[in-house]
């Protein structure tokens, strides 16, 4: 699942991410020795109690949000979250505590809080945790490729940035825009019992804005929101230069982005969705844009191939998946056509998964779940490799604070672009009766993952290879393997682009991930399209 | 630091005020024990226990105002958060919508603690836990769950005379029971602020009952049906009402309660005149907190009476922009039920369906509240007031709005959480007629 509805239900979460503090503190770092004496204690006193494997991760996760609307700046936050967790194999059973106390003693006791625990758990056993092997990597450390660090940049600059979009957006007619910048710095040690001692420093960004205009003879509203993709970047995600830009219908956005060029589009876009045509109910060949298609990969490919999920620890939420074991086992399960090529990797630059290692110390890498429209392998963590005849983890080990026990989490999940040179309009040229889809919209799948319908921000008519004008009041359904399989043209690397999500759901309590998704534009044909409108009186 | 009593919160947050150097002084100061058990596949896979305590505090300098937060009780600590608090109020940009602090509100006696909830130990967890999966291991089931308790404390001091103070327990519990070839699945959500009153086992069994009977499903037609739907599937649909009741968002004219020419529905008939929406912090079934976190007292307030929208939800700002007053977002709501149990809303049906849960509910469109989701856990086909056989899940695009203008009968209310929001409250099982289910899914 993943969450990104409106501004309210986003902010909704901020006190629970951690303390306010001053802009300044967020540029201080804590002392790798000093990481390394804390994780000893914890590693020594675990093993003491019982422990046959401990971990423990030191994580100082620290949060920035400017929200303005129209002339007014709405909120400033900044918040760190400082402490540690610590989690054990005991009696076969994992065991999990923490504190915020970064004490000699604190440590040691939730050290024993946890065997504790395991021992307790193991009572209610049916098979003893089974880790693959990890060798320790000792002392090493990894660090997200950025350019700008966005918490150095002045609030000023923020600030001036989001209201001089709203302003661009008020001159284009809009009614009311709400902007906002998210920037993230996960700074995480982790040390296990493996002899591992790791040091990363992680950084995510996400500017956007939602845009609504109002008709105010009839009532009616429309809202467009941005463009932007969250990104595994730092500032310079902001700094858009002439090639990252994708001309077309609308600018499209490609590793930067253009904020108050997209604003002012947003703007005119929906002002134009306001008096656009409603679109007719039946099939379509769908082209849709990475700005669209990674919400679609998210929900259909992401979650459905977590082995979690397929073996039932999801059951009581987030769900199960179609995808069993016995369709991973034939070897030919056809998820979709030929063209369908679904990549994990967890090392993609630019990308929100992107970490030298997972929260329980693996080498992260990449590897096929989708081979030629064939299921060939799913996301594992280290207690689960064995189902697979795995000799190692993949890696997809996270938790989302150092209060939270680390659980299995969907990788950056891919669709690889076309081998043929294929541009966006070449595409659509193919096309005789069809919408072309950008931007993400509603979405919502079944919890098996095989129906689901979701819908875009700015929709498109396509008639005999041509751009006939703007929808609205779409949305399309399908099911996974029928929709994946419908697939018939994708177009090639200079078009692949990421999307993500910022705030993907699931376990209980919940926890929150960050994952991107990347494709280049592809085409779907016959898929059913419903029409979304109306009539409350 | 534990639950602090009222007079050890008000201490504490007296001192904090006594270092403020602003114009104003806001101090909000909340503890909680949260413990969790979590199992799948008839085993426990995690639990957890968090003990959190947080003091914030607001300083204003005019219209500027500046937030910190602790979690350090000595008296240097208390005094540097006061002056951190200040140095960003310093910082900040003014902002035109800052409202100044209320002074002292009267509060209704809380009625949200229950001192048996709040002594629950690791073994009665446990025992809780095991009493589900013997349901499972008996019924030769699958089960997948969830049992969280908290205890907290709340508690608000300002520099304009303003003290509140409320203590809260808490108690959800949720089952999946699915059939071991994965044919059907059965679900239960349960929710109080008393424990005593959580039975896992009996609990455990309904959801057990639905899996099995859920099992083997048929293939309908999607189309329009007469439905009942289950407290827990209303809620989620019905609290995208609840959540869409802002003034400002209505005012500005994008709400589904706007209307053209910049008027609202306040005032007017939105939904079936059956329908009677309202909260109250004092009902002994769903007790909630008399006061909010910004310090208004939570009163009890009709939101839709005989299908008129009688109130909207509003900022401090908005309301005194408006010159209204400005009644909080409610706690918990309740939808007023009749006296039919759902069984017997089954046995005056001569078609429909009946939904257990629903599932991934998201907006579709805003001006209409349209939503898409699909059930889930067991669905049923109704024919001649009998339960006939379990049907495929479908996926519906309905309005809530659309829905209660739909009604047909509503049942007895219960207490229930949403699968989407985790929020309780008191609702009916509804009977609908012309709900729009839009497609079939093979998931179980």
């Amino acid at each position: 699942m993943t969450g990104m509805g409106t501004t309210a239900a986003m902010l909704a979460g901020i006190p629970g991410m951690g303390n306010p503090i001053s802009p300044e503190r967020a540029l201080e770092t804590v002392d790798v020795a000093l990481k390394k004496q804390l994780a000893d204690v914890a590693l020594n006193a675990a093993r003491s109690k019982g422990a046959t494997y401990t971990d423990i991760r030191i994580g100082r996760y620290l949060n920035q949000f400017v929200v303005t609307r129209e002339d007014k700046v709405q909120n400033i936050v900044n918040t760190e979250s400082y402490g540690l967790g610590i989690r054990v194999v005991a009696n076969g059973s994992w065991g999990f505590a923490a504190t915020d106390k970064i004490d000699k003693e604190s440590i040691a006791k939730a050290a024993e809080t946890a065997v504790a625990i395991a021992k307790e758990n193991s009572r209610l056993m049916s098979e003893p945790v089974q880790l693959a092997p990890q060798k320790g990597f000792g002392e090493v450390s990894w660090k997200a490729p950025i350019e700008k660090n966005a918490f150095e940049v002045p609030i000023k600059e923020k600030v001036d940035l989001l209201l001089g979009v709203n302003d661009a957006a008020m001159k284009g007619g809009a009614n009311y825009v709400t902007s906002i910048l998210f920037m993230v710095n996960e700074q995480k040690y982790f040390a296990s019992s493996d002899g591992s001692y790791i040091d990363q420093d992680i950084h995510r960004i996400w500017p956007t804005f939602f845009i609504t205009k109002i008709d105010p003879t009839s009532g009616k509203f429309e809202t467009r929101n941005a463009l932007s993709a969250p990104m595994g970047m730092g500032y310079e995600y902001l700094y858009a230069r002439p090639q990252d830009k994708i001309k077309g219908v609308t600018t499209l956005y490609k590793g930067r982005y253009d904020m108050l060029e997209d604003a002012k589009s947003g703007a005119a876009q929906a002002a134009e969705k306001l008096v656009a045509k409603s679109v007719e109910p039946g099939k379509y060949d769908l082209v849709l844009d990475p700005s669209h298609l990674w919400l679609t990969i998210h929900e259909s490919c992401g979650h459905p191939t977590e082995l979690d999920r397929v073996l039932g620890y999801e059951a009581n939420f987030a769900g199960t998946s179609f995808l069993t074991l016995d369709k991973w086992q034939s070897k030919k399960f056809n998820y979709g056509s030929k063209l369908v090529n679904i990549v994990a990797d967890k090392t993609q630059t630019g990308s929100l998964g992107a970490v030298g290692y997972d929260d329980e110390g693996v080498k992260c890498g990449q590897w096929d779940v989708i081979k030629e429209g064939i299921l060939v392998n799913y996301q594992t963590i280290r207690d689960q490799a064995h189902i697979l005849n795995l000799p190692a983890s993949q890696g997809c080990c996270y938790a989302d604070n150092w209060s939270s026990v680390q659980f299995q989490r969907m990788p950056n999940i891919s669709l690889q672009a076309g081998t043929q040179k294929r541009s966006i309009d070449d595409l659509i040229k193919g096309v005789k009766k069809g919408i072309y889809i950008i931007g993400d919209g509603s979405f919502s799948i079944d919890q098996q993952r095989y129906n689901f319908q979701f819908g875009g921000q700015l929709y498109y008519e396509i008639k005999d290879g041509k751009i006939a004008g703007m929808l609205k009041d779409v949305a399309y359904q399908s099911n996974t393997q029928e929709f994946w399989n419908s697939c018939v043209d994708i177009a090639d690397q200079n078009d692949y682009r990421l999307g993500g999500s910022f705030f993907d759901g699931k376990g209980q309590p919940q926890q929150v991930s960050a994952v991107s998704h990347g494709s280049a534009t592809t085409r779907f044909n016959g898929v059913n399209v419903i029409n979304t409108a109306r009539n409350i009186g | 630091m534990a639950i602090l009593t009222k007079d050890e919160a008000h201490a504490l947050m007296k001192k904090v005020l006594s270092y403020s150097k602003a114009d104003e002084c806001e101090v909000n100061l909340t503890g909680t024990n949260t413990n969790n058990v979590r199992y799948a596949r008839n085993a426990v896979s995690t639990s957890g226990s968090v003990a959190q305590t947080t003091l914030i505090v607001s300083s204003a300098f005019g219209k500027k105002l500046g937030v910190a937060t602790i979690n350090e009780y000595d008296d240097a600590s208390l005094e540097k958060v006061v002056r951190r608090a200040e140095e960003l109020a310093k910082l900040a940009p003014e902002n035109p919508e800052f409202v100044s602090f209320l002074a002292q509100q009267p509060y209704n006696e809380s009625h949200t603690y229950s001192p048996k909830t709040a002594a629950i130990t690791p073994a009665m967890r446990a025992d809780a836990v095991s009493q589900s999966l013997q349901v499972a291991k008996e019924g030769k089931l699958i089960s997948a769950g969830y049992l969280e308790d908290t205890v907290g404390f709340a508690a608000m001091m300002n520099s304009k005379g303003l003290f509140a103070y409320n203590t809260s327990t808490n108690v959800n519990f949720s089952v999946t029971m699915r059939t071991e070839d994965g044919k059907g699945s059965g679900y239960i959500t349960r929710g109080y602020n008393d424990i005593t009153k959580l039975d896992t086992k009996k609990t455990t069994q309904i959801a057990a009952d639905k899996g099995i009977k859920s099992a083997t499903a048929r293939a309908i037609e999607p189309g329009k049906y007469t439905v009942i739907l289950e407290p827990a599937a209303a809620a989620v649909l019905l609290e995208n009402i609840f959540f869409g009741l802002d003034a400002r968002q209505a005012d500005e004219g994008r709400s589904f309660l706007s209307m053209a020419g910049g008027k609202t529905k306040l005032g007017e008939k939105l939904v079936d005149e059956r329908v009677n929406i309202y909260s109250d912090p004092l009902n002994s079934e769903l007790p909630t907190s008399p006061w909010t976190g910004d310090g208004r007292a939570q009163e009890k307030v009709s939101w839709i009476e005989k299908g008129v929208v009688k109130n909207l939800t509003y900022s401090r700002y908005w309301a005194e922009k408006k010159g209204v007053k400005a009644i909080p977002a409610p706690d918990g709501v309740i939808m007023e039920g009749g006296t039919k149990s759902i069984e017997e809303l089954i046995k005056g049906t001569k078609k429909g369906i009946l939904v257990t849960r629903l599932w991934y509910i998201r907006p579709v469109d805003p001006q209409t509240l349209l939503l898409t989701g699909l059930t889930r856990d067991g669905t049923f086909y109704i024919e001649n007031g009998e339960i006939k056989y379990p049907i495929k899940n479908l996926r519906f695009n309905e309005s809530p709005v659309i829905m209660l203008n739909n009604l047909e009968e509503l049942g007895k209310a219960e207490r229930t959480v949403s699968g989407e929001s985790f929020a309780h409250y008191l609702i009916p099982p509804l009977k609908i007629r012309d709900f729009t289910f839009s497609s079939l899914s093979d998931a179980v």
